[in-house]
């Protein structure tokens, strides 16, 4: 089966290139004011725009044939002209979006998303109603905005026209990060200090819409409106898991992009023809691109998701685990040290069988605590039975005295019965340093040789 | 209509004088959705002291700090730093908001926060420079932070993140600093830290307007106090306003006429 796909990505040609550098450039133009989107907890803005920019490009296109035929416009310009108004018309009335959600949030006293839901349902609905209207005068195909012509991008000579529309947006957007990183950090981290310090955090929202509606209007004609979306928000959200510092998100959001631009058409490629011919449906060649893309973003999303060094599901229960373990170790360690202290050693018993009769844990992780100790120098295997190394003892005695001199701190500063002591102990020791010792000793001064149930305190270090 | 049931505001002069009063507030109402929650407000704040600003909830102590900074709209009235508008003295003037307005899962650094509060100064579109990195280092020095600077700001505890605000506002080296509830929801040692911080600045001839919720510590920490519910009940020296008949006016028996023409203004607006 990778044979297979391997075959068919061998026959990739030009215009699959240009088709997966249009779809990068459109995503990667997206990501960089999706990022702030996102920060701003904005998200649905985004998905709002792009909604409502249709309204903008419809009425820019009727304006544009408008202004051709009172011959203000000559129609041999139509092309990079045509781009322009488009854009112009997406970004006033993306603007107008904003402003009209702002001001029925604020006199109609309901929350800013059923304000969003109200406008841009509207405005998206306007839009739909004039492309049919207007279908025969402006060249606007409806399933071309919806979905996008992603896959006529690689058709003809030289660099195709949309590649050029979303590198250029792409450029311009990267330039205005460059030059208002600070500017734009501020204000949608803190709006106040940001009005506070002179940059008007509510000029800078509607500038990010402005320029989020250019944007998605670029993108939309090689990938359409619903796809717009994903990439708007999809590698954002990705970045953001893999790493906490605003630079390097929006960087990491361009290399998700472009790598889920890459991935989508090669899937879509792929798969129909490997999946679709099982099924036993010959006919269906290929998958629409830009919606592949759009999958394969979410596919980032998830394995971002799962496999984030801090963020992941994964490394988080690993994280949990890997305490659990430490947590396991030490209560073994500390519990052979108690019983040197009574002259008995762990005589016969194996290790993982006292710790599990003495200690809440399971089979595994008992016998997984004492192969790391013993890895670690800690443990000794004899004859007799476990005992502790002097690397092992030395340790063992800090989490003892850890537990003890805590059982005193509490015993000293609340009034509590000595049955009340040990459990919490049991849990602090494994999170007191040498450091929190010696200040918990220094604050219990004289009384730090003898724990409230008796037993006596060990030092830091071994006396003998 | 609303306009009607107002006494026309009176003709209010539009000169500005630079004068050595930190904060000089002239008549200022503000109002939400035309429900006013501060009621002409007079108030010069005297120089190079800590002054505690004290009410119950809902008495307008985070209003009255952001209509001074023009953050929300006041009504009517005017205020002034140093005898200017705040435009002209935003380079003076640095301001704390409350910690929970922010979101402490943005993706910056407890440095990049601190550095934040430099940006008036370095003016639009430039970098934070190395020299401007090191000034916000410095300032996270000064509030014990410094092994802190590389952190995410979520890793870091209520009182951290308390302390690297202030550091913030330091780093702008204002010379009256405004505040909201700097002390809420902190730690004892970030508590100490702040009260010192509070002293070195007022040593240095600086004033620092406090929202405070904790009435226990106003005589230790604070000169003076401003008692505010919804209207100014007293303002002045700790010992002569902080007095239990004071502090019955701000908490005790709400005002019942003030509330109930407020409720009457309210829904005359048209509002629900």
């Amino acid at each position: 089966m990778i044979r297979e796909a391997l075959d068919i990505l061998a026959g990739w040609s030009a215009i699959d290139l240009w088709i997966v550098v249009t779809g990068a450039l459109a995503a990667m133009a997206c990501a960089v004011p999706g990022c702030f989107l996102l920060l701003r907890r904005q998200s649905m803005m985004g998905d709002a725009l792009s909604h409502t920019s249709l309204l903008g490009v419809v009425l820019a296109f009727l304006a544009a044939d408008k202004l051709a035929d009172l011959g203000w416009l000559a129609p041999a310009a139509k092309g990079g002209v045509h781009h322009a108004i488009m854009v112009a018309g997406a970004m006033v009335v993306g603007l107008l979006a904003a402003i009209l959600t702002e001001w029925i949030q604020k006199r109609g006293r309901v929350e800013a998303s059923a304000a969003l839901g109200v406008v841009f349902t509207i405005f998206f609905a306007l839009g739909l109603l004039l492309v049919r209207v207007a279908a025969d005068k402006a060249h606007i195909d409806p399933d071309c905005v919806l979905y996008g012509t992603v896959e006529s991008a690689g058709i003809g000579d030289g660099v195709p026209e949309p590649a050029l529309v979303n590198g250029i947006v792409l450029l311009v957007n990267l330039a205005l990060v460059f030059l208002f990183f600070k500017e734009l950090r501020i204000s949608a981290f803190d709006p106040g200090l940001a009005t506070a310090l002179g940059v008007n955090a509510r000029a800078m929202h509607y500038a990010l819409m402005a320029v989020t509606a250019a944007t998605l209007v670029a993108a939309y004609e090689s990938v359409g409106v619903i796809v717009v979306v994903a990439m708007l928000i999809a590698p954002p959200a990705t970045a953001h898991l893999l790493t906490d510092r605003l630079g390097r998100m929006i960087l990491i959001s361009l290399v998700v992009a472009a790598v889920g631009a890459l991935l989508g058409h090669a899937m879509a490629v792929v798969l129909p023809r490997i999946v679709f011919a099982r099924l036993g449906y010959t006919t269906v060649g290929s998958a629409s691109s830009a919606g592949m893309m759009a999958v394969a973003s979410g596919l980032l999303f998830g394995a971002a998701a799962l496999f984030a060094p801090r963020h992941g599901v994964l490394s988080k229960s690993l994280a949990q685990w890997r305490l659990g373990l430490k947590i396991a170790a030490e209560d073994l360690l500390g519990l052979l040290y108690r019983l040197e202290e009574h002259g008995l050693s762990a005589h016969g018993a194996a290790a993982p069988d006292l710790l599990q009769r003495a200690l809440p844990v399971g089979r595994l992780t008992a016998a997984l605590a004492s192969w790391t100790l013993r890895r670690n120098g800690s443990l000794l295997v004899t004859a007799g039975g476990y005992r502790l190394t002097d690397k092992g003892r030395m340790a063992a005695r800090g989490l003892v005295r850890g537990h003890r001199l805590w059982e005193s701190y509490l015993a000293k500063h609340f009034p509590l019965p000595p049955d009340h002591l040990h459990a919490s102990a049991e849990m602090a020791e494994h999170y007191l340093g040498a450091q929190l010792r010696q200040e918990l000793a220094g604050e219990l001064a004289e009384t730090a040789k003898v724990d409230p149930h008796g037993r006596s305190i060990p030092g830091e270090k071994d006396k003998a | 209509m609303i306009t009607r049931t107002l006494p026309a505001p009176l003709p209010i002069s539009d000169q500005e004088h630079p004068g050595s009063c930190p904060l000089s507030i002239h008549d200022m109402t503000v109002a939400y959705h035309r429900r006013p929650v501060l009621w002409d407000i007079d108030y010069d704040a005297p120089p190079g002291k800590l002054i505690a600003i004290v009410g119950p909830n809902g008495s307008g102590k985070t209003t009255l700090i952001k209509a001074a900074l023009g953050l929300v709209p006041a009504a009517s009235g005017e205020v002034r730093f140093f005898g200017m508008r705040y435009a002209r003295q935003r380079g003076r003037v640095g301001y704390v908001p409350q910690r929970e307005s922010v979101d402490w899962d943005f993706p910056v650094s407890a440095l990049d926060v601190v550095a934040m509060g430099l940006y008036g100064r370095i003016g639009w579109c430039w970098p934070v420079t190395r020299r401007y990195q090191r000034e916000a280092l410095a300032a996270l020095a000064r509030v014990g932070m410094a092994d802190y600077a590389h952190r995410q700001i979520s890793q870091l505890s209520g009182g951290q993140q308390q302390r690297v605000f202030l550091a913030r506002a330091l780093a702008q080296s204002a010379d009256v600093y405004l505040m909201d509830e700097p002390f809420a929801g902190v730690d004892a040692a970030t508590e100490r830290a702040i009260v010192e911080i509070l002293r070195e600045l007022r040593s240095q001839g600086k004033t620092a307007l406090v929202v405070h919720h904790d009435l226990q510590t106003v005589t230790d920490y604070f000169d003076e106090v401003l008692l505010l519910n919804m209207r100014l009940i007293a303002a002045g020296p700790v010992e002569q306003v902080f007095t239990s008949e004071n502090l019955r006016k701000a908490y005790g028996g709400k005002l019942a006429l003030l509330d109930e023409v407020g409720h009457k203004m309210r829904l005359a607006g048209g509002g629900q």
